[in-house]
């Protein structure tokens, strides 16, 4: 069976399939795995400039440009283009489907070659390790050994951490941006909530969903909105909603959308169903529950840094509660006590998560300029800068 | 064509303050440099420059903490006396804090902790035995504000000023060496004779010590 076969949507090139088996955290060996991916900007001659973009659990490759389903602009446009922060007249950024995604990498929706059939639960469970395996390896094969940055908020933070922890020697610098170095008792309650509802709509059909031509809608749309309420703050939507009534001007006393942010809820979990298989959902969602640097070095975050040479730079939101500054403080102290390079900034906000998806000036100042500072540290700047000038 | 901003020297020699050029001097070359206190990162980044210093800073200022990391330094967000223990033992060349001292909470723990994490702390603080000091509160009987501490009592940071004899009593206690000292006036300029001269005591409004372990 070719790739073709496997992934029928050509919009969803280039992918490239990973030469060897992938061993999983779990110890299960999984063959093929293929990744999809997006680059943006171009390789230099000392293959010296590449940027990895890590996305957030329900993000994916495309980071700029108009994405391929949804018709909207990347989820990072704001951070990456021509003369933006990471600027691709000099950079050349790279930016992966997780393993486990559903834009094109090899993971639940795609075909199991065992059975002819979609994996649907069949799939192994895969670490955010494993995520970073399959894109260590991509890179690898691209020809590209030593990579300049590795970034990403949220769950691409963690793949950024652990970037910098299993492989120190193949970056220079990591921004893991709202992040933390594992995920709290609270955020993976949130995601069980998730997973409860896809998992009790009918429709979800034990995970076989795709083979019985149905769509578990409404439990992925539960889990959009819940989550969707984690990624925002009580400012932001006040700000936004208040208790301003949908459509109407007087209460209707029922169990419409009376209020707007209802109906704002329901567009986005509504909307989410069309572009996202629940069933990765699940599993993606776990990769990020599994995640804990501490636990996995002895229960101290500082082993898993030792003596380390990446650059770092950290960056939090006053607002993000799914995410507090507390839990990127604690990275830097660990950091510290590695007397490592490491820039840390708590940007104001009040838009809560997500700020780190947002236009935010601070943040993008601040990211701006640990990258020029980098990139001078390694004599990235001058070449590049000048070929585009 | 104009060169982008990033590849100038974030701020030339002669921009740099005084105070902070005096610092400046007494860093070696190649050294490992933390500066505690180091407001929008102006010392760091004339060290990482000029003197290609592999510098870290500290400041409590979010503020300041944002300008200084859009200008490339490793500077986080933090309090020295929360957050200095934090760091290995040995990890620096230099610890610098400028004009801090005096504001701590526990001055002595803060000079040991700085000569723990590096073989050299560089240290400025205001003279509390000035001679307009002495007189204002001789003449005035009340809490001296000077043009280098202006603040009045009840809103002043500066929770443990002392002379500089004060300050060389601690230094002995501690058993510490000093390898330079500097008289200065208020503005940060070095005066002609030595900090640890008894005239510094009397006529200089600031100090600045080098110590050794």
């Amino acid at each position: 069976m070719s790739d073709a076969d496997i992934i029928a949507d050509e919009t969803l090139a280039p992918r490239l399939t990973l030469e060897e088996p992938l061993i999983l955290q779990s110890g299960v060996s999984l063959s093929p795995v293929t990744i999809a991916y997006q680059t943006y900007g171009t390789l230099n001659d000392e293959k010296s400039n590449t940027v990895l973009v890590c996305h957030a659990l329900t993000g994916d490759q495309y980071v700029a440009g108009i994405h391929p389903i949804s018709g909207r602009e990347g989820w990072w446009h704001h951070l990456v283009g021509p003369g933006k922060v990471i600027d691709t007249n000099r950079y050349f950024v790279i930016a992966t489907n997780v393993l486990g995604g559903c834009m094109g990498s090899t993971g639940p929706k795609e075909t199991n070659p065992k059975s002819g059939k979609p994996y649907g639960l069949d799939f192994p469970v895969f670490t955010i390790r494993d995520m970073v395996q399959a894109q260590a390896r991509l890179l690898e094969q691209l020809g590209i050994e030593k990579v300049f940055c590795v970034t990403g908020g949220s769950m691409g933070a963690m793949q950024a951490l652990e970037w910098a922890h299993r492989f120190p020697e193949r970056i220079t610098a990591a921004v893991p941006i709202a992040g933390s170095y594992r995920h709290s008792a609270q955020n993976i309650a949130f995601n069980e909530v998730g997973r409860q509802a896809i998992m009790a709509d009918p429709d979800w059909r034990q995970g076989k969903f795709l083979e019985e031509n149905t769509v578990p809608k409404r439990g992925l749309a539960v889990a959009r909105m819940a989550a969707h309420v984690t990624y925002l703050s009580e400012p932001a939507l006040h700000r936004k909603f208040g208790r301003k009534l949908q459509d109407r001007e007087n209460l209707t006393y029922g169990f419409d959308a009376e209020f707007q942010v209802e109906s704002y809820l329901r567009h986005q979990g509504y909307t989410f169903v069309d572009r996202f298989d629940a069933n990765s959902y699940l599993y993606v969602t776990r990769a990020m529950d599994y995640f804990d640097l501490a636990e996995e070095n002895g229960g101290n975050l500082v082993n898993a840094f030792k003596d380390t040479n990446v650059r770092f730079c950290l960056i939090s939101f006053t607002s993000d509660w799914l995410f507090p500054t507390a839990e990127s403080r604690e990275i830097v102290h660990a950091l510290n006590a590695n007397a490592a390079k490491v820039s840390f900034v708590e940007v104001e906000s009040d838009k809560g998560h997500d700020a780190f998806l947002l236009d935010e000036p601070e943040f993008h100042g601040a990211l701006r300029g640990f990258l020029d500072g980098a990139a001078r540290a390694i004599g990235l700047g001058e070449g590049a800068r000048g070929e585009s000038a | 064509m104009t060169p982008a901003p990033s590849q100038l020297p974030a701020h030339d020699k002669a921009s740099i303050r005084v105070d902070l050029q005096l610092v400046a001097n007494q860093i070696k070359q190649d050294s490992r440099v933390l500066d505690v206190g180091c407001g929008d990162g102006m010392l760091l980044a004339y060290l990482r420059d000029f003197k290609q210093v592999d510098g870290r800073g500290l400041e409590l200022s979010m503020a300041r903490v944002s300008s200084a990391v859009r200008e490339g330094l490793a500077v986080i967000q933090g309090d020295l006396e929360a957050d200095l223990k934090h760091y290995p033992a040995d990890a620096f060349d230099y610890v610098i804090l400028s004009q801090t001292l005096q504001a701590t909470r526990n001055p002595k723990e803060v000079l040991e902790g700085l000569l723990r994490l590096g073989t050299h702390a560089v240290v400025s603080f205001p003279n509390f035995g000035h001679w307009k000091v002495r007189l204002a509160l001789l003449l005035t009987g009340r809490m001296p504000a000077t043009p280098t501490l202006p603040d009045s009592w009840y809103s002043t940071e500066n929770i443990h000023l002392c002379t500089i004899k004060d300050f060389l009593s601690l230094v002995n206690e501690l058993g510490v060496t000093i390898e330079a000292g500097f008289a200065l006036n208020s503005s940060g300029q070095k005066r002609s004779y030595n900090a640890t001269s008894w005239l510094a005591n009397l006529f200089s409004e600031q100090a600045l010590f080098v110590l050794r372990r």
